[in-house]
């Protein structure tokens, strides 16, 4: 019995491989067809907006904290609204690993991972990308999420007061 | 005439790495040197009409236990020694060395005096391999036998120790 | 005198365009192991470079000779620069006594297609072959790095395992053929192949070739996933280039032997004898390709009980058995 499977086992792979001689091979040729990405494919990173067409990023520096390489840095600005924003906001994609860290940290849902993979190039310096270079004019995945509404701040009106704000979630409460 | 040109040029590199052979620290150049001189002393066995003995040279000593030599060094990592540089070695270390050297000497003098065919250089004739194999099976058959009688006792004998030893290895284990 | 000069000048084409075929046929078996085992595994290979990568090997060389030819800070430099070499040119060296075709007549000239039909053609086929090692060695320890003398030690061990059952297998085929000469040898399988005649001494031959030529499944000096890329790790440019090369045209010669000793070199039917001769080779060189592709490496230790407790046996017994059979025989 030991012989025969040792001597079944020798030349199985044998056959294994000619019968995979003749058959169409699975890799994609890349640059002529492209390959079906998944959904949630990690790739560029984008600033979405909210769906009135502010900005979601309130600069609370939580995704350049929760980097792993440090390739995220901003600058935050108070408006006169007392909300904050980025006055500048960088990613420098020779450094990004796209782990995906940034958008699970974000509180606004501002930064997001899209498909897009094709960043190579010979400048180093064209993949430190800006805010105007990172901005985005739609919702990103979640299209009908607006940090504001949900939550409130209190800064120049107490919380949910100030236009177009959602009464803050009374956390005593059951019903939805 | 190009023959015993090649003769005397094949000697003087066989000599030069066998002294190389010895003097070197590392002993690696050692093999490689010794490598070298087996190799000269292969082709000088060709010109001399032994091409038989010209392979086997070079299969037996250099391809094989030379090979041998240099797998212990690497396996035993035998580093070069740079210490026991002594300044001036008296006659006790270079005596024993002068003394070789001039038995050597002398005994290759008396040969070549004493054979009349090695001293008109290159002799005519070549044993091709079968001659050789005829010589050596016909004529010196019996010392061919009692040789690798030897050789297989040898082989018997290493394998008793190693078995020996393996037995002891196995009883310390179970005890 | 004229009569000399033609001669010499027709060795000077033969040496010349044995080397060219050679290196060519070796760039193309890169090409050739690449496409094959990518197909193998359910890829293209590479198929950029030209018409279905064609070019790749011209590619290849261009890169590697444009590299950096670097030598590691504490390496033997000598030995370090040396080794490639060595690998390179022993397998080269053997293709010297590999009877290709028979006898030719070119400008009224017997034209025997060999560079040296020497009488002891076995001999020198095992002695050149036994030295490549030494650039394997020499190579892993020159180096300077774990690994490359791990690949040495190991390559000095295959070898020192399988060379003794390599030899002992051709003894048969020497007392068949009763000579040395490969021509000699190819001319006794007029009738009926080596292979028909003594298929054990053939199946101990060719496991014992495929571990001479360092491929899997005996690939244990370089071994990738274990020791970096064994004895050429440190290497670079053309010096890798060297020993990548190397490897490859040691695949042809062991092809052109394992045909020289076992499939009746270049006797066939209905085709040219150099055709089959090259169509041999090439098959032998695909039957390493697919075992390759098929199977995994062995481990030290089970090389080593391969070669001292089966194959030395075994061709021992084979010599034995032959000499009988030779004997009844008459």
């Amino acid at each position: 019995m030991h012989v025969v499977r040792g001597i079944r086992g020798t030349l199985q792979p044998f056959w294994v491989t000619l019968r995979n001689m003749f058959r169409k091979p699975v890799t994609v040729q890349y640059p002529e067809e492209k390959q079906q990405l998944p959904e949630r494919y990690r790739a560029r990173l984008i600033l979405t907006r909210d769906p009135d067409g502010a900005e979601r990023c309130v600069a609370c520096h939580l995704c350049s904290a929760a980097c792993p390489v440090d390739c995220i840095s901003m600058q935050a600005v108070e408006a006169e609204d007392g909300r904050r924003y980025a006055a500048w906001f960088r990613i420098n994609f020779t450094r990004c690993i796209f782990c995906g860290l940034c958008t699970e940290a974000c509180p606004t849902l501002a930064i997001q991972v899209t498909a897009d993979f094709e960043l190579a190039g010979r400048d180093l310096l064209k993949l430190v990308y800006e805010k105007e270079d990172l901005l985005v004019d739609h919702c990103g995945t979640n299209s009908n999420y607006n940090f504001y509404r949900q939550s409130g701040i209190g800064v120049s009106a107490p919380r949910g007061r100030n236009p177009g704000e959602a009464p803050p979630a009374d956390v005593k409460d059951l019903m939805p | 005439m190009i023959a015993t040109l090649m003769f005397y040029l094949l000697g003087a590199v066989a000599l030069g790495a066998t002294v190389m052979a010895i003097i070197q620290r590392n002993p690696v150049y050692s093999v490689i040197y010794l490598v070298k001189s087996i190799f000269s002393l292969a082709l000088i066995f060709y010109l001399l009409g032994a091409p038989m003995i010209a392979a086997l040279q070079i299969i037996v000593y250099a391809g094989a236990i030379m090979v041998l030599f240099l797998f212990v060094i690497m396996m035993l990592e035998v580093t070069p020694t740079n210490a026991a540089t002594r300044t001036a070695p008296g006659w006790f270390h270079w005596g024993p060395v002068l003394l070789l050297a001039l038995t050597l000497v002398a005994l290759t003098l008396m040969l070549i005096g004493l054979d009349p065919v090695s001293s008109e250089g290159v002799p005519r004739w070549h044993a091709s391999p079968r001659d050789f194999g005829y010589t050596l099976f016909k004529e010196y058959a019996l010392a061919v036998k009692i040789i690798s009688f030897q050789l297989s006792f040898a082989a018997v004998g290493a394998f008793h120790v190693g078995m020996t030893e393996r037995r002891r290895a196995r009883q310390e284990d179970a005890s | 005198m004229s009569e000399s000069l033609v001669t010499l000048a027709l060795i000077a084409v033969k040496l010349g365009l044995i080397f060219a075929v050679i290196l060519f046929m070796a760039a193309y078996l890169v090409l050739a192991e690449r496409k094959i085992l990518g197909r193998m595994q359910l890829r293209y290979g590479p198929n950029r470079t030209g018409p279905f990568g064609l070019m790749q090997p011209l590619a290849d060389v261009i890169k590697l000779l444009t590299k950096e030819d670097f030598v590691p800070a504490r390496a033997d430099k000598w030995l370090f620069l040396l080794a490639p070499g060595i690998t390179a040119v022993t397998a080269l060296l053997v293709f010297a006594v590999v009877p290709f075709g028979p006898t030719r007549e070119i400008f009224g000239q017997q034209v025997p297609l060999v560079v040296v039909d020497l009488n002891i053609g076995v001999l020198y086929v095992l002695g050149v072959s036994s030295m490549a090692v030494y650039g394997v060695v020499l190579g892993g320890w020159a180096s300077n790095s774990k690994y490359s003398l791990l690949g040495g030690v190991r390559g000095l061990s295959q070898m020192i395992s399988y060379e003794l059952s390599l030899g002992l297998s051709l003894v048969p085929v020497i007392m068949m053929a009763r000579s040395f000469s490969l021509t000699d040898i190819v001319m006794a399988q007029q009738n009926l192949p080596f292979l028909l005649l003594n298929p054990v001494a053939f199946g101990v031959f060719f496991i014992c070739v495929l571990a001479e030529s360092n491929r899997i499944p005996f690939d244990l000096p370089e071994a990738e996933n274990e020791l970096v890329g064994g004895f050429h790790t440190e290497y670079s440019g053309m010096r890798f280039g060297l020993f990548f090369v190397g490897e490859y045209i040691n695949m042809v010669v062991l092809g052109s032997l394992l045909t020289v000793f076992f499939l009746g070199g270049w006797h066939g039917p209905w085709l040219p004898p150099l055709a089959w001769f090259l169509i041999k080779v090439l098959a032998v060189c695909a039957m390493f390709i697919w075992i390759r592709a098929s199977m995994p490496r062995l481990r030290y230790d089970q090389l080593m009980n391969l070669g001292w407790k089966i194959l030395l046996p075994l061709s021992l017994l084979n010599i034995l058995v032959t000499g009988a059979v030779l004997l009844g025989w008459g």
